[in-house]
């Protein structure tokens, strides 16, 4: 196995080898067990300092990721847009150098806009981990979906994974694509045809409209959100007609002939994609999918940060 | 490149044995006490001394682990990365007597790193050092050993390594010298 990321930054699955991820997802292996043990703190990252820099609203990811850096022993800034002086009208490019100024050596980038890390890294001299970038990557959590589904399972290889929902906005679609391929799962997207890019072919991944089709087809299905904020226009009538063709509820669940396991990248909006009953119940890995985010996180910054001396 | 002969197999032997009986005059049966190896080749030499503790004592309970030093080490982002090992403790360590093993002692800095793990695991009522092989004289850190199989002296230039019947096909300790 390789010892070192072949890449200097994480901005997306995309641009990772099967290598790399298998190297992040063995690495989260051993974070896992210290996030076991009853100190849950290591000093590897005690000199490094990290700013998270959050463009867009954020709970699970930001606390993820903040959480991840301090179990390291990292010094942690937080930024968040709306109380700062990107509403006074500071470009991306100045916001950033100024808090690099203040010798930063790790930036952690949500931002609405996709592309926006690896334009960062572009443009300056820090290590850029990408937390999602509009509708393009989120690389951590289909990493930690990834290492999920290889928890459960043993491997990801040969699985049959559905990804049900709105997939045209979604990052996490488009990053557990890539991270399942390049692991050999076999990729089904599901959704309204409104909702599912046109470029979706190009990908390799196969398309069904019919909920009840691609559950029976799958090992794993990861339910996505529909993301109101991004609906700029009516892509389905009514989110009722939506949850009667795509939600997932007990009855349909029960109706399977396989035991399928059920993930969720959150938020849920409990009713619409999932009811309750399916996002508490024991086919559920929910709650693990958040559990392993930090784990996966830390692996991530532990082997971003080797080389930043 | 020079190799000079430690340990044959069967030093090697009576060496692990003479350990287990100095180890069993500090802990009797061991029921207060647990032996844990340093990832990646201390856990060779504690599952040795394990195996032969529980031949002496005719007991099955003696408490084994490995602990891994990675996230603890001191020379992180200085050197190459170095990959985590399992650590693997399955006891509480809590009010225990634990004696740390590693194959062979030289700086000191994986034992610091190997101290600060194992305090992770919370309070240890004592800690005790093992070593198969002490080098002496290049310590750079106040550590010392309780337990040693075998003392050489020598130069930062020169190597030791050990092999294990386990995975090398035979027990022996060697001295290498680079030219």
């Amino acid at each position: 196995m390789i010892s070192r990321l072949s890449s200097k930054h994480l901005l997306g699955i995309k641009g990772l080898s099967k290598e790399d991820i298998e190297l992040i997802l063995s690495t989260a292996d051993n974070f896992k067990d210290v996030l076991n043990r009853p100190v849950k703190k290591i000093p590897s990252l005690r000199d490094v300092t990290i700013a998270n820099l959050f463009f867009e609203n954020s709970t699970r990811t930001r606390l993820s990721f903040e959480l991840a850096e301090r179990r390291l022993s990292a010094d942690v800034v937080n930024f968040a847009a709306s109380s700062s002086s990107v509403s006074k009208g500071e470009t991306l490019i100045d916001t950033v150098k100024n808090i690099l100024a203040m010798k930063v050596d790790i930036v952690v980038m949500r931002h609405p806009n996709p592309g926006a890390a690896v334009f960062l890294a572009k443009h300056i001299d820090s290590k850029i981990i990408n937390a999602g970038d509009g509708a393009h990557e989120h690389p951590t959590q289909a990493l930690l979906d990834a290492y999920s589904i290889r928890e459960k399972f043993g491997e990801v290889k040969n699985k049959r994974v559905v990804i049900v929902g709105d997939i045209l906005h979604s990052r996490v679609a488009l990053s557990n694509i890539f991270c399942l391929q390049k692991l050999g799962a076999e990729v089904m997207v599901c959704g309204p045809t409104t909702l599912i890019p046109k470029y979706i072919s190009s990908l390799n991944v196969k398309v069904e409209h019919n909920l009840r089709k691609a559950l029976e087809w799958c090992d794993i299905a990861n339910m996505l959100r529909i993301q109101l904020e991004r609906q700029d226009t009516k892509n389905f009538p009514s989110i009722r007609e939506y949850t009667m063709m795509y939600g997932l509820n007990m009855e349909m669940l029960r109706s399977l002939k396989n035991k399928i396991t059920i993930m969720h990248p959150g938020p849920i909006n409990r009713g619409v994609e999932i009811t309750s009953e399916v996002a508490d119940s024991d086919q559920s890995i929910i709650l693990n999918q958040v559990e392993n985010g930090v784990a996966i996180r830390m692996a991530v910054l532990y082997l971003l940060a080797a080389d930043t001396y | 490149m020079q190799k000079r002969l430690l340990l044959n197999s069967k030093h090697f032997e009576i060496t692990i044995s003479r350990l287990c009986y100095q180890l069993i005059e500090n802990h009797n049966d061991f029921s207060q006490s647990a032996l844990i190896g340093l990832q990646p080749r201390g856990v060779f030499v504690a599952r040795r001394i394990h195996r032969r503790l529980s031949e002496i004592l005719n007991s099955e309970k003696i408490l084994i682990g490995d602990l891994d030093i990675t996230f603890h080490r001191d020379d992180y982002r200085r050197r190459d990365i170095i990959l985590p090992s399992e650590t693997k403790l399955n006891f509480s360590v809590d009010d225990r007597k634990v004696i740390l093993i590693d194959d062979v002692l030289y700086t000191g800095r994986t034992i610091r790193a190997g101290m600060d793990a194992l305090l992770d695991f919370v309070r240890a009522k004592k800690i005790e050092l093992l070593t198969l092989v002490d080098r002496r004289y290049s310590r750079h850190l106040p550590i010392e050993p309780d337990y040693i199989g075998i003392q050489v002296d020598t130069i930062l230039s020169e190597k030791v390594k050990v092999y294990w019947k386990e995975t090398d096909g035979e027990d022996a300790a060697w001295l290498i010298t680079e030219k």
